[in-house]
């Protein structure tokens, strides 16, 4: 579904990204770990579209199209979708509104009928219960004055409501306490199939605990230095990434 | 002096005006004083008013438009409401209301009727906050203006629509629109303007509006100004609350070429509330000068001000919002924000705010922004896949919703709401 090759992402003249490579499958998750400052939100951002970043090497193909010559909207109409570690507030555009509109353009350009009120009202009902999120909050402008966890929680509603092929978790733990949590990993448990997939960027591995990974890679000075599967995350706890930090400390020169 | 105006001077001190004969000389004595400002005029730096006398202008000509032909430019509910119109600044008394929910007459039968007091007392107040000019200009010339007045207690459940009409088909024209509305003690009214011209020739509106409240009147008032480019307009319009009242002003400025708005709030009563709102949205070369005055002469009263500019082509937009507060005004509440978003390089916007506080113990704040727009949330609309044109018309929309909140007429608000949304290309 997503073949990344060499990538390399600069901002103005710091090499963030310095060659990532990484092939995700339908039906697989993936999580991406690393200290502060490795890269892991860089790699979200430059899969959706941010274009304050320089991608100055590399290719990334989404279902065999580039998606790096495709603008964030042609991206997230081909199935990406970024939740956002800061999700962005909007005031006076109602969250309802925003997400019909959203659903409409993504529907729209995979040849599908929009969907009237009543059919989105329906829709919006099932997905709610998945995130357990309230009605009130939806009346309300995008994000405004959310509390942390109900933001988060937006961003898996919202991604339940896209039906994405291919979901970019940027820290969404981050902040979240553990009820918070579980609700956002039951979101991505329930809509988790094999059609679709995840890449799931985290500095902890205690969403690791609720979301079950296919593969685990450790993200370190803008190079993916080490792949495994979930054992890998434990051992990331357990160690902290000081071992990481010992072991690859000659990258880092290089 | 400009030829212009000396013939005015010429014809009009013929005119038989009766009672407003004094009224009218003062103001021609301060008009030959003052002249018409130009850009050195700290007042007037940004809006060059004096250009537009660089050619021939017709004052207040009869048009021979009808009641048919301005149809189209009737505000919605206009069945229901009260309708008073101008043309090229003269009140037409047929084509007005006739009823009695307020008293409607014309500002010269005014000043023999029993309203005489009010017309001797109030007329002319705005001069004192204008030194210039273009106060002057319409003072010396004041003909065929409206009075209005509200009894005290009188809840006006209908809307007042006032429609300031230019026929400027065929030749450039000046309107001289005078209006003097009195709202008595406890009585409500909600008033709005629609300013129109009909014609491509060079049209100038040269408006004053006083507007005299009472204690715990209240009183909302909209203006809407969507106007051609060939449009130019001052329009002032003062609040004096000589009672602890609410006044709310919104002012919707969505095209037209130089205008120019003098909101003033003059506050000579303890208590006193006032709200001023602006959404000037322009393109191509229109520039929109909003001066805002808040006169808090007395303790205790609470202002607010927030004006929001959206600039694109080759616009200006200019914000200038004083507030006085005079020495006895201790625990007075001011405050102004004025936000702007440029959209095209060549857009400019200029936002002065000008605090004179002279009282010890007050609350005072004010804030200024010029930018584009969010790209955060530009980029978190994108990626949900609203492309990009959509995405911006959504942002401004929702920049410009809590000015539009204002306009307590359901119908009015929805069709201002209408013309945003068209212009800004929002369909939702």
């Amino acid at each position: 579904m997503l073949k990344i090759e060499h990538l390399k992402a600069a901002i103005e003249d710091k090499q963030i990204l310095k060659g990532i490579n990484l092939e995700i499958k339908a039906g697989e998750v993936h999580a991406i770990m690393g200290p502060n400052g490795s890269g892991k939100s860089t790699l979200a951002s430059v899969l959706a579209g941010r274009d304050y970043y320089e991608v100055n090497g590399g290719s990334v193909s989404f279902e065999g199209k580039n998606l790096l010559e495709m603008s964030p909207e042609e991206r997230a109409r081909e199935g990406v979708f970024l939740a956002f570690q800061y999700p962005v507030e909007i005031p006076g555009v109602s969250t309802t509104n925003f997400i019909k509109t959203a659903v409409n353009e993504i529907r729209k350009h995979r040849g599908i009928e929009p969907l009237d009120a009543v059919g989105f009202l329906k829709m919006m009902k099932e997905k709610m219960k998945v995130v357990n999120i309230d009605q009130s909050l939806l009346s309300r402008s995008m994000n405004e004055g959310f509390s942390g966890g109900e933001k988060k929680r937006n961003e898996i509603f919202q991604m339940a409501m896209l039906e994405p092929k291919l979901a970019i978790l940027d820290e969404t733990d981050s902040g979240l306490d553990i009820d918070a949590l579980r609700i956002v990993a039951n979101g991505v448990n329930t809509y988790r199939n094999a059609g679709n997939a995840f890449l799931i960027v985290t500095h902890y591995q205690r969403l690791l605990d609720y979301i079950v990974p296919d593969f685990v890679h450790v993200l370190y000075n803008g190079r993916i230095v080490k792949s495994g599967t979930k054992e890998l995350a434990k051992e990331l706890e357990e160690k902290g990434y000081d071992f990481i930090r010992n072991e690859f400390a000659e990258t880092e020169e290089a | 002096m400009t030829d212009t105006i000396q013939n005015f001077s010429d014809t009009f001190m013929q005119q038989p005006v009766g009672a407003l004969q004094p009224f009218r000389s003062a103001a021609l004595e301060n008009l030959k004083q003052y002249g018409i400002p130009g850009n050195k005029h700290e007042e007037w730096k940004y809006t060059r008013i004096n250009a537009l006398f660089q050619q021939p202008l017709a004052l207040g000509t009869t048009s021979a438009l009808t009641k048919a032909d301005l149809q189209a430019y009737r505000l919605p509910d206009a069945e229901n409401a009260i309708e008073l119109f101008f043309i090229n600044g003269i009140f037409q008394t047929d084509f007005s209301y006739q009823g009695n929910v307020i008293t409607v007459m014309p500002l010269e039968a005014a000043q023999t009727s029993s309203f005489a007091h009010i017309v001797e007392t109030h007329l002319g107040h705005s001069s004192k906050y204008h030194p210039d000019g273009i106060n002057a200009l319409n003072g010396a010339f004041v003909h065929n203006g409206v009075f209005m007045h509200v009894a005290a207690g009188k809840q006006v459940e209908q809307p007042v629509y006032i429609y300031y009409i230019n026929d400027s088909r065929t030749e450039a024209t000046l309107a001289l629109p005078r209006t003097l509305l009195y709202v008595g003690a406890s009585a409500s009214i909600q008033v709005a303007e629609q300013h129109i011209t009909i014609g491509n020739e060079t049209s100038f509106s040269n408006q004053v509006t006083e507007v005299i409240v009472e204690r715990d009147a209240l009183v909302n008032f909209y203006i809407i100004q969507q106007d051609g480019f060939n449009a130019n307009q001052v329009c002032t319009t003062h609040f004096r609350q000589i009672g602890k009242a609410v006044t709310n002003a919104t002012t919707i400025s969505l095209s037209g070429g130089l205008i120019r708005n003098n909101l003033n709030m003059v506050m000579e009563a303890e208590h006193g509330e006032a709200h001023m709102f602006g959404l000037y949205l322009l393109d191509g070369k229109t520039q929109v000068d909003n001066h805002t005055i808040v006169d808090n002469a007395m303790p205790h009263c609470f202002s607010n001000e927030l004006y929001k500019g959206i600039m694109d082509g080759e616009s200006t937009g200019v914000f200038n919002g004083k507030i006085f507060v005079r020495k006895d005004a201790q625990k007075t509440n001011a405050y102004q924000s004025n936000k702007n978003i440029l959209l095209s390089d060549n857009a400019s916007a200029n936002t002065k705010p000008q605090l004179e506080i002279l009282a010890d113990d007050v609350k005072c704040s004010h804030g200024c922004t010029i930018g584009k727009l969010d790209e955060e949330a530009m980029f978190y609309l994108r990626a949900r896949g609203i492309g990009e044109k959509t995405a911006q018309a959504l942002l401004l929309h929702a920049f410009a919703i809590d000015i539009l909140d204002n306009i307590k007429i359901p119908a009015l608000r929805a069709y201002v709401d209408q013309l945003i949304s068209k212009r800004l290309d929002f369909n939702f």
